[in-house]
């Protein structure tokens, strides 16, 4: 499909702002003026609509694929939630509002939205407060980090230099580690796909600042010790990180802060169904337990005695602004919504659907895929294409394979640390007959590796484009319609 | 469904959740039908002043959004995807941020772009993690008109990192080159530019680029894409990074969020640059497609050695503004600048005649400007709130003795009238 560059006609316009109703003309000092035009597109309103429609076309989504992809949580997006958002109440509000002298009475609104969304996460949670700044997964991770360094740092525990990560967790925690100033130390799993607690023993000493779990873990496994492994890295005044993921599973049947972690980021786009939006904009608000609490970033959201909603920039211990301001809000909002609509009985029935799913989708591909933990799963698990590879044809190939079906693939290659991993992940929102639809599915995959392994690697074929090579686009770098085509 | 684990009851797919793990409370309130929650929504949204003629920016404005923009981001085939994992069924995202990167470009002059990052304060942040990474300096010289929410963010990132960090004094005008060259060693990383800065003056770095060259130091500036239309670009500056709020370019102002963070740099830097980049490639017949591309720099694969430790970008709003410049094209965006320019200069014009008032002209500006009140600026403000306008930003939230400042925005889509109204009001309240 051509680009809209390649669509652009000279002197032809989307759009005009009309005509300037005050009589002055301003001009740039030419030295301060940019040379030539910027060469935007000019191309029609029409122009624009079929081309982002065309394109739009070209994708595989919630709302019109199953979309199994394990760890993203990629869960029905209700639209009211779209709605709310949209209110001009909150979509025009300017951030630096509530910061003039007597603004904060302009957006009482919002400031609710967000004091009320930080008092139900500590409840679902079991912590004391929470940050809802944090403006991606990512983001939370590393501002957890921040806050495990500044308690280290208020200590005077000098010598603290290590976070320890099990191989099972997401790119991002070590990531966010390192970008923090902590050299990470990986452990491996056990067999039940558990924490390996004498592997964990071993590297413990004075040198760690704290531990990072994703629980459940990746493998879908819940850790069954981690009362022990609190215990332990308690005992050298570490900190325990819970990395809030796969929240999705365990709402109303367990809390971190009460499991003895210390801090977590969750991730809106997963547990409370923001939009993924093609990779972001996401949203990660950080809670913690009265240890760190004082430390967490500035402002903060405080009623006030006459029940009124203010800022508050007064903590001296704060590690101070880590986002511009009070996180992505629009997302915010749709998580509030959705937490509103669900209630109690909503949440916790979240849970028990998405694991039930799992556990179905797990119980009836275990005969033809390898389980990785033969055992209950909690929201997703971890099949290996180990079998199917022995006959040539790979986690990738089958992945190519349901695209022609017109099913998003599974999570596959992750986590690392299972060879040919197909991770998958129904999540609470889809039904049996779609459920059903893709076991029988992944059934003729694995059957059609027997009969005609060689077939795979023309897949997908009902798609625009096929295998592309991505070789040649990390070589002959163009990254721009503007770049010059590599000869 | 249960039948099929041979299990009973849900409680016994959560064996695993020892009876001592239960949670020690759970205390949320029921739930809402649909019409309850938009009611409540609806309540709440109107507790939250919109009304008020908007003459405050501090680089975040009130710009016209054509409708096609917010209809076509609405689709659900984009916004209910997630990230490109599988390039064949998601060209569409790929694609389009594919286009996005070239939008960036042919906007700040510069080669490369990357398919977006949080927002333009974290963008910043980035930049300079990059410079510091390319360089294996750690001396920062910050300059005083860089916006002082991202200067705030950039030391809560920095300060248990032992960089050593210089901020040149603030300056109402243009940076002060004798600040920045006396700061200027064989240690320097990197120079932190912005333009236009924070009290809205315009500039050509041009010369400070070449002093931070001729040290081996880098030099990253953080724009706003609207005043591109006319202003000079940091690529026919010799820039080296740069960085920038995208809020302009078609998204609301969200109370703060999702905002669009964005990064350019030159090609021969972009495997240093940090976020997801889409690369043109071909199919295995040979057709053009799109792909994510050098991942070998991203924490999926490189985990603690990765250039940054972000995951997501925000695909949607660089596709929202993506969207917004093709609407608007290369004749509508020099349209909208110069009119934010003229719409600037007549307020000037208007305020200058208000006893009590001063107009800062030492710099040329864009839409944005300082003016110095006889009264304190925040005071004022809040009377103003009264009259129906959000005056500006009072300077004194930010900086010591400067609580008589305010910055005052003006964009396209203020009138005459509105314009004529907010100079009235203003003298009002300061006779």
């Amino acid at each position: 499909m051509e680009l809209i560059f390649e669509k652009s006609v000279k002197g032809r316009r989307g759009f005009r702002f009309g005509n300037s109703d005050v009589p002055t003309h301003a001009q740039v000092p030419s030295k301060y003026a940019r040379k030539d035009e910027a060469p935007l597109p000019e191309v029609s309103e029409l122009d624009v609509v079929r081309h982002y429609t065309h394109l739009s076309q070209r994708n595989f989504s919630i709302d019109t694929h199953f979309y199994p992809l394990g760890s993203c949580t990629m869960k029905y997006n209700p639209k009211f939630t779209e709605t709310v958002a949209r209110l001009a109440g909150f979509a025009d509000l300017h951030p630096l509002l509530p910061q003039l002298a007597t603004g904060e009475k302009l957006t009482q609104g919002a400031l609710q939205v967000l004091y009320e969304l930080e008092q139900w996460m500590c409840e679902m949670t079991g912590f004391s407060a929470f940050t809802l700044q944090p403006l991606a997964g990512a983001h939370g991770e590393l501002t957890g980090i921040m806050l495990m360094a500044a308690y280290h740092k208020a200590k005077g525990n000098a010598k603290k230099k290590y976070v320890i990560i099990p191989d099972s967790a997401h790119g991002t925690n070590p990531a966010s580690a390192a970008v923090a100033g902590y050299e990470t130390i990986s452990i491996p799993s056990n067999k039940n796909g558990g924490m390996d607690v004498e592997a964990l023993k071993s590297v413990v000493n004075d040198e760690v600042a704290g531990l990072m779990m994703t629980v459940p873990s990746t493998y879908g496994v819940f850790e069954p010790n981690i009362d022990e492994i609190a215990e332990l890295i308690h005992s050298i005044d570490g900190i325990m990180y819970y990395d809030g993921a796969n929240l999705n599973a365990v709402l109303g049947r367990c809390r971190p802060g009460d499991l003895g972690f210390d801090v977590m980021h969750i991730n809106t786009h997963k547990t409370f169904t923001t939009p993924h939006g093609g990779g972001g904009p996401g949203s990660g608000p950080v809670g913690v337990n009265a240890k760190l609490e004082k430390f967490l970033p500035i402002s903060r959201v405080i009623k006030k005695s006459d029940g009124a909603y203010a800022l508050n920039y007064e903590y001296p211990d704060s590690i101070g602004y880590i986002a511009s301001f009070y996180g992505n809000f629009a997302l915010l909002v749709r998580a509030y919504a959705y937490m509103l609509m669900l209630g109690k009985e909503g949440l916790q029935e979240t849970a028990d659907h998405a694991v039930l799913n799992a556990n179905y989708i797990t119980a009836k591909l275990k005969g033809p895929y390898k389980l990785c933990f033969d055992r209950l799963c909690m929201h997703e698990s971890v099949f290996s294409a180990g079998l199917q590879a022995q006959r040539g044809v790979h986690a990738i190939d089958i992945a190519k394979f349901l695209i022609d079906q017109q099913i998003h693939p599974p999570t596959v290659y992750f986590p690392i640390s299972v060879s040919e991993a197909i991770m998958i992940e129904p999540t609470e929102t889809e039904s049996k007959q779609t459920m059903d639809h893709f076991v029988q599915k992944m059934i003729e995959a694995d059957e059609l590796s027997k009969t005609n392994p060689l077939v795979f690697k023309e897949f997908p074929k009902t798609m625009p484009i096929s295998r592309p090579d991505e070789v040649k686009a990390a070589r002959d770098v163009k990254t721009s319609f503007f770049l010059p085509d590599a000869t | 469904m249960l039948a099929v684990m041979g299990l009973k009851s849900i409680d016994d797919l959560f064996v695993d959740i020892k009876p001592k793990y239960r949670p020690k409370s759970f205390d949320l309130p029921p739930g809402k039908s649909e019409h309850e929650v938009l009611r409540h929504l609806t309540e709440l949204s109107l507790k939250n002043n919109v009304h008020l003629t908007p003459f405050i920016g501090g680089g975040y404005y009130d710009h016209y959004v054509p409708a096609a923009v917010g209809m076509l981001i609405s689709r659900g085939e984009f916004y209910t995807a997630y990230t490109p994992y599988q390039p064949e069924c998601a060209q569409g995202t790929l694609q389009a941020l594919f286009e996005f990167q070239s939008h960036m470009c042919a906007l700040t002059g510069m080669e490369v772009s990357n398919a977006s990052l949080y927002d333009g304060g974290t963008a910043l942040y980035e930049a300079m993690m990059m410079a510091i990474r390319m360089t294996g300096r750690h001396k920062i010289i910050m300059d005083g008109g860089v916006s002082p929410i991202y200067r705030k963010i950039l030391k809560t990132y920095t300060h248990h990192l032992h960089y050593q960090f210089e901020e040149t004094p603030v300056v109402h005008g243009q940076s002060s080159r004798e600040e920045i060259q006396k700061r200027l060693d064989k240690n320097t990383a990197v120079v932190i530019l912005q333009n236009p800065n924070f009290f809205g003056a315009i500039d050509d770095f041009t010369d400070i680029v070449e002093k931070a060259h001729a040290v081996g130091a880098l030099v990253i500036v953080s724009v706003y894409p609207i005043s591109l239309g006319v202003l000079k670009t940091p690529g026919e500056m010799g820039v080296d990074i740069v960085t920038g709020e995208g809020q302009s370019l078609g998204l609301p102002l969200n109370f703060g969020g999702p905002y669009l963070g964005f990064m350019c740099t030159k090609k021969q830097y972009i495997r240093k640059m940090p976020g997801r980049i889409v690369g043109q490639t071909v199919d295995s017949k040979g057709r053009r497609c799109f792909v994510n591309t050098l991942q070998a720099r991203e924490q999926h694969i490189r985990r603690e050695k990765a250039t940054s430790n972000i995951c997501t970008n925000v695909s949607l709003c660089a596709l929202q503004a993506a969207i917004f410049m093709s609407m608007i094209g290369q004749g509508g965006l020099k349209e909208m600048a110069q009119l934010n320019l003229d719409k600037a200069e007549y307020a000037k014009q208007c305020l200058e005649k208000i006893k009590g008032l001063q107009v800062k002209r030492s710099s040329p500006t864009f839409n944005e400007f300082t003016v110095c009140l006889s009264k304190d600026a925040s005071e004022v403000a809040g009377r103003m709130i009264e009259k129906g306008f959000a005056a500006g930003f009072p300077l004194g939230c930010y900086y010591k003795g400067m609580e008589k400042y305010l910055l005052v925005a003006v964009t396209e889509k203020r009138t005459k009238e509105e314009i004529d109204g907010y100079a009235k009001a203003l003298a009002e309240v300061l006779a």
